[in-house]
């Protein structure tokens, strides 16, 4: 059932983030559509879920709301201006994908800085260890990215979110996967703790947020395939 | 018909009747030309001094190197146009005359092998317009390779526009070096690029020839880019009409 | 801006350090290859000092190929492409660290395993000193035109054979000066001329070349 986005507005928002909005979005694949006429919004303090069945492009839609790709028709913009345009947008956006976008011969903390490092958030040490502890990979901090089970890739990837210190759009592709029940909690926490910055979430899942979940609005794309 | 805008032709439909339209016109003048042509360059005009006869497959070489140099432009320029003015018909375009100018090059090198082998007993000679035409023909080749490896058409059509772009940018500095290199290593033999004293006939049959190659490779590629419409726009209306039209 | 030129080029030196066997192997296919022509032509001294240095120039523009394909292709299947053009900074100083990188790790080495080479074949020491300077200009135009064809055959089948078709061609004017200056120096004649249009091409393709990758990179993540 659709959860109602006003219960985000009683969280104080000071410095308010833009908006997402996806304007008659379109996205091809090879020769067909894959879905047409979508328009979604995320606003500051909202967690949008994304869901529909496998092929209907929720990761593709994922990756227009990045600015990774480029719509068939319609548009993507950030406060107004679209995505790929807005320069702004790379340091208020985060993205996390299916792919951990961790190196096999790094360390788990070599990975991560590098990440930390490219995308200009906290890279020293204490602050990395700080955010491998969030997410329950204190432990594995020194041992080679290669050596960890998908579930430790997984909470490695997302350590990321750890980092952040304000209010930044998420979008997140299948966070909860392979993760086990701390796993779960762990992302939680951080996604309630962006919303309450005043941040906002966009993420897909193939099950429904569970309890510790933050409150979501459903985005379903099914109705919109091409 | 209202006033005629050159936008109008980069709807495929549109493009697909304009040369239904002009092809009948573009092959006629092309077969006409060349008979035309190879009439002047074989029977009419002269025998040169010191090459006797067999100078005159030069009717068929330079115009065919002539043109694999301008459809290269050719290419690039539409495959450029395609990409920053999102005109699929014209990326299309840019496909469609990768293999013809393929060709071309094909043929200038093949004929200039011929005209190697009577005057210097080699079938091949590596001076700096063959040894050129030759890296033309790689630049081609990895033209029409990387367009066929990518499923994606759209992605397909860009990729190929920055490589043909790449490619144009770097003939110059290509040739360059070819020439750099030949007057290096070629001692002071009778180069290919020496050409005979051109009697009034043979200019004329050269022009000839050029003209009727061009004729044909518009015919040719259009035809290719007719074909290569019908493909992509295959759930488009226009196209159900013509296979009906067609059937009928 | 420089951050993000130094982040990627230290992770990817540091990558190379980890796999140091694997980073090594062009430079072992560079001295296989050149091996085999002594084979293959005859092991005169005479032919091999005419033929040397083509011979090295060519070797090492495969070698330098063959190891450039993978320069894109792993970052791209684990996502780590993705993040770098998200980052904000400008995909061209991204294409320009690869590079970089890419001529640390291979070109570099190449240019130092040049000498040996070029005594296995024979070549007088003037001639020697000559072409490990030419390579030392040339070899980063290969990494630099190596990283357009990785980006723009990126994910491609085919793309380790594809790659070199595409780039080769584009490579000529670099063995023609490279070659041409040791066959100068070994007449007897200056080759600065040839320097000199070395370094032109080097100015002109680290100009174009990162430009042209950056551009490929988003079409093939499009």
């Amino acid at each position: 059932m659709p959860k109602d986005a006003a219960a985000s507005a009683a969280r104080t928002v000071d410095a308010a983030l833009d908006t997402l909005a996806c304007i008659d979005l379109a996205c091809r694949r090879g020769n067909r559509l894959l879905f047409k006429g979508v328009n979604l919004q995320v606003r500051a303090g909202q967690a949008v879920w994304l869901r529909g069945r496998n092929g209907r492009g929720k990761t593709s839609l994922l990756r227009l709301a990045a600015g990774l790709a480029v719509p068939e028709s319609g548009q993507v913009s950030w406060g107004g201006v679209d995505v790929r345009r807005a320069s702004v947008y790379a340091s208020v956006r985060v993205y996390i994908g299916h792919a951990n976008a961790l190196k096999e011969d790094l360390t788990v903390t070599e990975s991560l800085q590098f990440l930390a490092r490219l995308h200009g958030r906290a890279h020293d040490v204490p602050s990395l260890h700080g955010a491998l502890e969030r997410v329950g990979m204190a432990s594995r901090r020194d041992a080679l990215v290669r050596t960890l089970s998908q579930g430790q890739r997984r909470r490695a990837a997302l350590a990321r979110l750890a980092l952040e210190r304000s209010a930044a759009l998420w979008i997140l592709d299948e966070p909860y996967d392979a993760l086990d029940v701390d796993g779960i909690d762990a992302v939680n926490r951080l996604l309630h703790e962006n919303l309450a910055r005043g941040g906002s979430v966009l993420l897909t899942s193939h099950l429904p947020p569970g309890a510790g979940a933050p409150d979501v609005a459903e985005f379903d794309l099914d109705p919109f395939a091409g | 018909m209202s006033s005629l805008r050159w936008s109008t032709f980069s709807a495929p439909s549109r493009f697909y009747a304009l040369v239904n339209v002009l092809n009948p016109w573009l092959w006629g003048l092309a077969i006409a030309l060349t008979l035309a042509g190879l009439y002047m360059g074989f029977f009419v005009a002269p025998v040169d001094a010191t090459q006797g006869n067999s100078y005159r497959i030069i009717f068929i070489h330079v115009p065919a190197a002539w043109l694999s140099m301008v459809l290269y432009l050719a290419m690039a320029f539409w495959a450029a146009i395609g990409w920053m003015l999102n005109a699929r018909m014209a990326s299309m375009l840019a496909r469609a005359i990768a293999p013809t100018g393929a060709v071309f090059t094909f043929l200038a090198l093949w004929t200039g092998s011929f005209w190697g082998k009577p005057t210097w007993g080699t079938w091949w000679v590596w001076d700096a317009r063959l040894t050129s035409e030759l890296i033309l023909l790689f630049l081609y080749l990895g033209y029409i390779a990387l367009v066929s490896s990518i499923d994606d058409a759209v992605r397909g059509d860009k990729a190929g526009a920055v490589l043909a772009l790449v490619g144009a940018v770097n003939v110059p500095i290509i040739y360059f070096s070819v020439v750099w290199w030949n007057t290096l290593h070629q001692g002071a033999t009778i180069s290919m690029t020496a050409a005979p004293k051109m009697a009034q006939t043979m200019l004329m049959a050269m022009l000839l020839m050029t003209l009727a190659f061009w004729a044909y490779a518009f015919a040719v590629v259009f035809t290719r880019a007719q074909a290569l419409a019908v493909e992509r726009e295959g759930h488009a209306d226009w196209v159900r009409m013509v296979a009906r039209k067609e059937l009928q | 801006m420089s951050a993000a030129f130094v982040a990627v080029y230290t992770r990817d030196i540091r990558l190379a350090l980890r796999r140091r066997v694997e980073a090594l192997l062009p430079v072992v296919f560079f001295v296989v290859a050149v091996s085999l022509f002594p084979v293959g032509v005859g092991p005169e001294p005479q032919t091999l000092r005419v033929i040397a240095a083509g011979v090295v120039w060519v070797c090492a523009l495969l070698a330098s190929m063959l190891s450039v394909a993978n320069l894109y292709a792993l970052d791209h299947s684990d996502g780590s492409l993705e993040q770098m053009l998200l980052s904000g900074h400008p995909p061209t100083v991204i294409a320009a660290a690869k590079a970089a990188a890419h001529w640390t790790t291979t070109g570099a080495p190449l240019v130092l395993a040049a000498p040996v080479i070029g005594l296995l074949l024979d070549m007088s020491p003037a001639a020697l000193a000559t072409l490990v300077a030419a390579l030392l200009l040339g070899t980063p135009v290969l990494s630099l035109l190596g990283g357009v064809g990785a980006a723009l055959t990126l994910g491609l089948r085919s793309a380790g054979v594809l790659l070199i078709l595409l780039i080769l061609p584009l490579t000529i004017p670099a063995l023609i000066f490279g070659s041409g200056a040791v066959g100068a120096v070994d007449s007897g004649i200056s080759a600065s001329g040839h320097f000199s249009l070395l370094g032109a091409l080097l100015i002109f393709t680290a100009l174009i070349a990162p430009l042209a990758t950056a551009v490929a990179l988003r079409i093939a993540l499009e």
